[in-house]
């Protein structure tokens, strides 16, 4: 572990890889230091902003977490029923070497966990049990629509709203996975675990 | 269009009007902290200080939502007598770090400032909008809170607030119009560059700036590694450097993470004068 620089309001915790970082997370989100403002995590890294400037405590705080095994927070898993109706199913199966039942299997199979979010408020990157190697679209799609299920790299994720994005679309959910006026507006929390369901359209 | 919910503003209910709205006016407050876990970004008032000192000077709590302006050109008419002040870049006509009433009917009219960037206009009560994840912020980049205000917009104004302040004029430098130099601290990324590449360097502020950041000009930074960087949370003030080696400043609206790597942070204390820049004013770092 290696605690960086980030400005005279924060930290940057580097770790080996995202298993280190969903454990490291799930300490340190449970128990945040006094003055910790924001706690964001990504595929390497843990960032720590604070409202103060004591940066030499925060080193010392950060320094003693002791990372949770498994990174998960536990609890039932949220089940997204999703049509696995996604345009780039078939091209997707045809790389992989398999069929579209096969990857609908292995996507449903899996358990998911919310390893960090980005791109857009409640934009999970969801990490499985198995290794996805899956690359993105050579070109970017200007629109995706809402509820999109997609696959990239080792994650999963799902659009929370129409927007540009290059993931290999595999299906899609009615479920609102971002909702502004709904408490919680975010249904993927880091540590957050997920199964996807086959559904019927 | 009314921006009132539920009930609605009665008739004597005190609302301001927007006439014009000039280049970009959003109404902005202390923003959506403690979210990005959820991709959520913090946005808010990109001059800080101006901000909470417009509330200040109108006995508001400090968060109350207030008017963030772009370059003047704001028109605004007071539905019912309201108090207002109006601090940040100075813009002329308009009664400048103090507190001053409009009857009903009255016009507040913001003129293009003569120097900065962002003039706050906070009104006794607060812009009464309603708030979305515990915040009145346009966030520009994710599309949360109220859209930029539009010409006809009718903003109510709440009734919560404080006793006045006492205070007629608040002393306040006006924003730098000339030259900026502004202090650095390392980033997590300062090794991928050489030791004290950025510091003494001449940046001009592009026009393609925004609340998002502050993109500059000048002669690009080579890196001195290789390689790609996993995406990374990012706070106020990171200068990420993107493969044209041309930094850009991130400003209230930042996404939550980056993809390229940083290489300083702007001390939080000199933030506020970078978020009143202007396109084409210059900008040196310092350590």
């Amino acid at each position: 572990m290696r605690i960086l620089p980030a400005g005279d309001h924060a930290l940057l915790v580097e770790l080996e890889n995202l298993d280190e970082v969903l454990g490291y997370y799930a300490a340190l989100a449970g128990s945040p230091p006094a003055g910790v403002v924001d706690i964001v995590p990504a595929a390497r890294t843990v960032l720590v902003s604070t409202d103060g400037t004591d940066l030499t405590a925060l080193t010392r705080a950060l320094r003693a977490v002791r990372p949770i095994g498994g990174g998960s927070f536990g609890g039932e898993p949220l089940e997204i029923p999703v049509v696995y109706d996604g345009e780039d199913l078939d091209d997707l199966a045809g790389y992989l070497g398999c069929s579209a039942e096969d990857v609908v299997k292995r996507h449903t199979a899996e358990d998911w966990t919310v390893a960090f979010c980005g791109f857009s408020p409640g934009f999970g990157y969801l990490t499985g049990t198995g290794s996805w190697d899956v690359p993105r679209r050579e070109s970017p799609r200007t629109k995706v629509p809402t509820g999109a299920v997609a696959l990239a790299g080792e994650f999963s994720g799902v659009y929370p709203r129409e927007s540009p994005g290059g993931w290999q679309l595999i299906g899609h959910t009615t479920l609102r996975i971002f909702d502004q006026g709904r408490e919680p507006a975010a249904l993927f929390q880091p540590g957050r675990r997920v199964r996807f369901v086959q559904a019927d359209d | 269009m009314s921006r009132a919910t539920g009930e609605g503003p009665a008739a004597t209910a005190a609302a301001l009007t927007v006439l014009e709205p000039g280049p970009l006016a959003t109404i902005q407050d202390r923003g959506r902290a403690g979210q990005a876990a959820l991709g959520v970004p913090r946005s808010g008032a990109c001059d800080r200080r101006s901000y909470e000192l417009a509330n200040r000077l109108v006995g508001n709590a400090p968060g109350a939502a207030a008017i963030e302006v772009t370059f003047g050109g704001l028109a605004l008419r007071a539905e019912a007598e309201v108090v207002v002040a109006v601090t940040g870049a100075p813009c002329p006509d308009a009664p400048l770090n103090a507190p001053s009433t409009l009857r009903a009917g009255d016009v507040l009219r913001l003129g293009a400032p003569r120097s900065g960037l962002r003039t706050y206009v906070a009104v006794r009560g607060g812009i009464g909008v309603e708030p979305v994840l515990g915040s009145r912020a346009t966030d520009l980049l994710s599309g949360l809170g109220p859209a930029p205000l539009t010409a006809g917009d009718v903003l109510p104004v709440g009734c919560e607030h404080g006793p006045m302040p006492g205070v007629d004029l608040a002393a306040v430098a006006d924003p730098v119009a000339g030259d900026l130099v502004v202090r650095v601290i390392p980033g997590p990324r300062q090794d991928w560059f050489a030791p004290g590449a950025l510091l003494g360097r001449r940046y001009a502020v592009s026009s393609n700036s925004n609340r998002i950041g502050v993109r500059l000009e000048g002669t690009p930074l080579e890196r001195i590694r290789e390689g790609e960087l996993p995406s990374e949370g990012m706070t106020l003030g990171a200068l990420q450097m993107p493969p044209s080696g041309l930094p850009v400043l991130f400003l209230a609206d930042h996404p939550v993470t980056g993809g390229y790597p940083v290489i300083a942070y702007v001390a939080r204390a000199d933030l506020d004068a970078c978020a009143q820049l202007r396109p084409g004013q210059s900008l040196r770092f310092t350590s």
